[in-house]
């Protein structure tokens, strides 16, 4: 197998009383798309956001077990939190550009990150657009607000706001639920071109979309992982038998 | 079965409807009762000038120091109160977000200071007074009527930061932001036009009230001089013209009452048009 970002070990997660991860061990390849699928509330986003710990931000939330990152565990660590989730590109289940214009939506990361030179920023900020083919629609547009764009070109200013800091990972949360076939196509095709310099986790239920692009999958159901493999295994000759009636359809 | 709730959603439809007729017509009374009494009375001279000898007699002058002292006093009360109550709302919603219990104990406790008289608010300012042996004076106007609207201006916020969606809080801290950036780049921005409606409200509470600068402004006929001087406030002036037996002078109270209303009226237009600027800006989710 090839190398490995992510390794979790042992990970549980409760919320309250609830024990919504139970014992996840896993590992996500570099460079590739990974697809974490799985029924609805069986904790694909939970997990998703445990790694780049969003989950400090919920009420009650308590996490045990290790998450490691380039060998690194972020959850027992005295590193700046901020660095540690600047790896990690997200792309939310619907966007959420911020609140100002298109080109500063890029130039934010870029800002804080103590990059201030206008000729650099324009320039990157150019770049960027590109990469989700997003320039040659806004070019003429850059000082309107982003809440102008329509939901699917929000979509991809977000992947480029995120691409701009320079991560290493992207998650992806159903990134195309509020999306139109075409838009959805759009960032699809992205993926597939990006995965050779980030790595990839997406979770999604749509079952064909990940078909389309996993090359790694992990199936989760009630918090915990049933199956993970190669894609073609897991879709081909699943072991399980929850895993097979997922892929047949069964249940949701 | 049909006919029961046909007459169910009529009911209620009028009943909802007489209501807001009744509070518009409320509000018309008020305004128009101030501006028939008050509209007479209403001179350049009275707006112009400072309060001369015998004017509470029903002689000459006008009530120009009042107007500024009122300005002064609320326009350092808002400022003041928001330089207070804008990082504690933004603590509360970017920082504290993990804590909802202590979250709900401290709104629950801004409402309770919310709901206190302002009466006490001057009880309470009067006494840190004789504590630091201060004389009435505009700073201690101030700071008492900021106190005063302190929770108004937090929980007005609050409320605006509260309904930032966490989506937004969690793309900011994905790009590498830290809390204080996501505040002050993202969520004040977000929240812009509902941050300056809260202003607005706690401006036209600081401005109205009388109860908590009656014993810590006090009253003086000249022009404000300095912010350890008295100064005189339109609702205390309106108070003094309201309770002489002289009709002339009651009349000036209601005159004095519309350049009150004219001033809340000119900072709520002028706040709506600054808040349309900004709102373009923000996501509508």
């Amino acid at each position: 197998m090839n190398n490995t970002k992510i390794t979790v070990k042992n990970l549980d997660l409760m919320i309250g009383k609830h024990h919504i991860l139970k014992d996840i061990n896993t590992s996500i390849p570099e460079k590739k798309i990974t697809v974490i699928m799985g029924p609805s509330g069986c904790g694909k986003t939970t997990l998703l956001k445990s790694f780049n710990r969003l989950t400090d931000l919920y009420p009650e939330v308590r996490l045990n077990g290790q998450i490691m990152i380039d060998g690194k565990d972020v959850l027992h660590t005295r590193e700046d939190i901020t660095k540690i989730r600047k790896k990690m590109g997200l792309l939310a289940q619907r966007p959420y550009p911020l609140p100002m214009n298109i080109y500063n939506n890029i130039a934010y990361g870029l800002r804080i990150s103590g990059r201030k030179r206008k000729v650099w920023l324009s320039k990157r900020v150019e770049f960027y657009l590109k990469q989700v083919s997003l320039w040659e629609e806004v070019k003429d547009r850059l000082k309107e607000p982003a809440a102008r764009l329509s939901i699917g070109q929000q979509q991809r200013l977000c992947l480029a706001r995120g691409l701009a800091v320079e991560p290493e990972i992207i998650l992806a949360d159903e990134p195309t639920s509020s999306l139109d076939p075409i838009s959805s196509q759009a960032i699809e095709e992205k993926f597939i071109e990006l995965k050779q310099r980030y790595s990839i986790v997406l979770v999604t239920h749509i079952l064909r979309q990940a078909k389309r692009i996993a090359d790694h999958v992990i199936f989760m159901y009630l918090g915990r992982i049933v199956e993970q493999g190669p894609a073609e295994e897991i879709f081909n000759n699943p072991k399980k038998e929850i895993t097979m009636s997922y892929l047949k359809g069964k249940f949701y | 079965m049909r006919k029961m709730k046909y007459i169910e959603e009529r009911f209620f439809r009028v009943l909802m409807f007489l209501s807001t007729c009744l509070i518009v017509l409320v509000l018309f009374l008020i305004v128009f009762s101030v501006l028939y009494k008050g509209l007479p009375a209403l001179s350049w001279e009275m707006i112009s000038q400072v309060p001369k000898g015998g004017f509470y007699f029903g002689k000459e002058g006008g009530i120009l120091n009042a107007i500024v002292g009122s300005l002064y006093l609320s326009v350092g009360a808002t400022f003041l109160a928001f330089v207070i109550g804008l990082p504690v709302a933004l603590f509360m919603n970017v920082y504290l977000v993990k804590h909802k219990k202590l979250l709900n104990t401290i709104r629950f406790f801004l409402d309770l200071l919310w709901g206190v008289p302002s009466i006490v608010y001057g009880a309470f300012g009067f006494a840190i007074m004789l504590f630091f042996g201060l004389r009435t004076s505009l700073l201690a106007g101030i700071i008492t009527v900021s106190l005063f609207i302190i929770p108004i201006i937090i929980r007005g916020m609050d409320e605006v930061f509260k309904s930032v969606p966490r989506g937004l809080l969690e793309s900011s801290l994905s790009l590498g932001s830290t809390r204080s950036e996501t505040s002050y780049r993202v969520f004040f921005k977000q929240g812009i036009a509902g941050v300056i409606t809260a202003l607005l409200l706690s401006f036209g509470r600081a401005i109205g009230d009388a109860a908590s600068i009656l014993f810590t402004t006090g009253f003086t006929d000249h022009m404000p001089s300095g912010l350890s001087q008295p100064v005189a406030t339109l609702p205390l002036s309106i108070f003094f013209q309201l309770s002489s037996p002289i009709p002339e002078v009651q009349d000036r109270a209601y005159a004095s009452a519309a350049v009150l209303v004219f001033i809340v009226l000119i900072i709520s237009l002028l706040s709506r048009m600054f808040s349309n600027v900004y709102h373009k800006n923000k996501i509508q989710f």
